[in-house]
């Protein structure tokens, strides 16, 4: 466990098709640039936020709920910054 | 959604031969061509789906699997097809590393449930590393389809 306390911020997956591949993906990348330890949440399920296959299991419906949560030095830029990914984040026309 | 709902059993695949991310996807596309779960015209079609969806960004997730796919209206249903390399394919994943395991998805695309089930299914399996492990040195299909059959009834990890 790293120092400093922990910063968590909830999400409600909002595209239809549910969080497929590509937004996890792009996830990942983001979660790559800092430093904290982060983890998804689901359902008491937790998910390193770096492994793309620990985060496709969780299988993320629209209208779910999942938690990010960081604990470190940046733990607040990091869950800030991929909050807004997913509250940003809209499904081009092609499938996942 | 287990592997028995959605993989085509004629179409898995021991040992590719191919060293390139197209040559892997012809491969897989033509096996399920071979298995006559997709039409000789659409063949080609499919083959450009899946490129395409690979240009917005590979489907190579790390740890060695990569899952290519697209949505087509030709198929009724979620089919998909298993590939192993012995060698490796250098596919642009996520962590640079070269890809051992394929799960390739073709799902109708009004089924988009069907398709995010299938993923989560293949992406829990494949967290196990004996799973992976076991799947890499399969030598033939049927040693694939014993692995698929066994994840399926829950003999390995979560």
């Amino acid at each position: 466990m790293s120092e400093g306390s922990v910063v968590h911020r909830s999400h409600t997956v909002k595209v239809p098709n549910g969080l497929h591949l590509r937004p996890w993906m792009q996830f990942v990348k983001l979660a790559q640039n800092y430093k904290a330890r982060i983890e998804v949440v689901k359902d008491s399920v937790r998910c390193d936020a770096r492994s793309v296959l620990s985060l496709l299991s969780v299988g993320a419906g629209r209208g779910e709920l999942i938690v990010v949560e960081a604990q470190g030095e940046d733990a607040q830029a990091a869950v800030d910054a991929l909050i807004g990914f997913l509250d940003g984040y809209e499904d081009i026309e092609e499938s996942s | 959604m287990k592997f028995a709902d959605f993989v085509v059993r004629e179409a898995v695949i021991a040992d590719l031969k191919t060293d390139t991310k197209e040559g892997v996807i012809r491969t897989m596309v033509k096996s399920l061509l071979d298995a006559g779960k997709i039409a000789d015209d659409e063949f080609e079609g499919i083959i450009k789906a899946i490129m395409k969806r690979e240009e917005l960004g590979s489907t190579g997730i790390g740890r060695g699997v990569a899952v290519p796919h697209t949505k087509h209206p030709s198929v009724k249903k979620l089919i998909g097809a298993v590939a192993v390399s012995r060698e490796g394919v250098d596919f642009d994943s996520l962590d640079g590393e070269k890809v051992h395991l394929f799960f390739m998805l073709i799902s109708p695309p009004d089924r988009p449930g069907d398709h995010l089930r299938a993923l989560e299914n293949v992406s829990r399996q494949l967290r196990d590393d004996q799973f992976c492990k076991f799947l890499k040195q399969a030598k033939t299909p049927a040693d694939i389809l014993h692995l698929l059959d066994d994840a399926d009834h829950n003999q390995f990890g979560s």
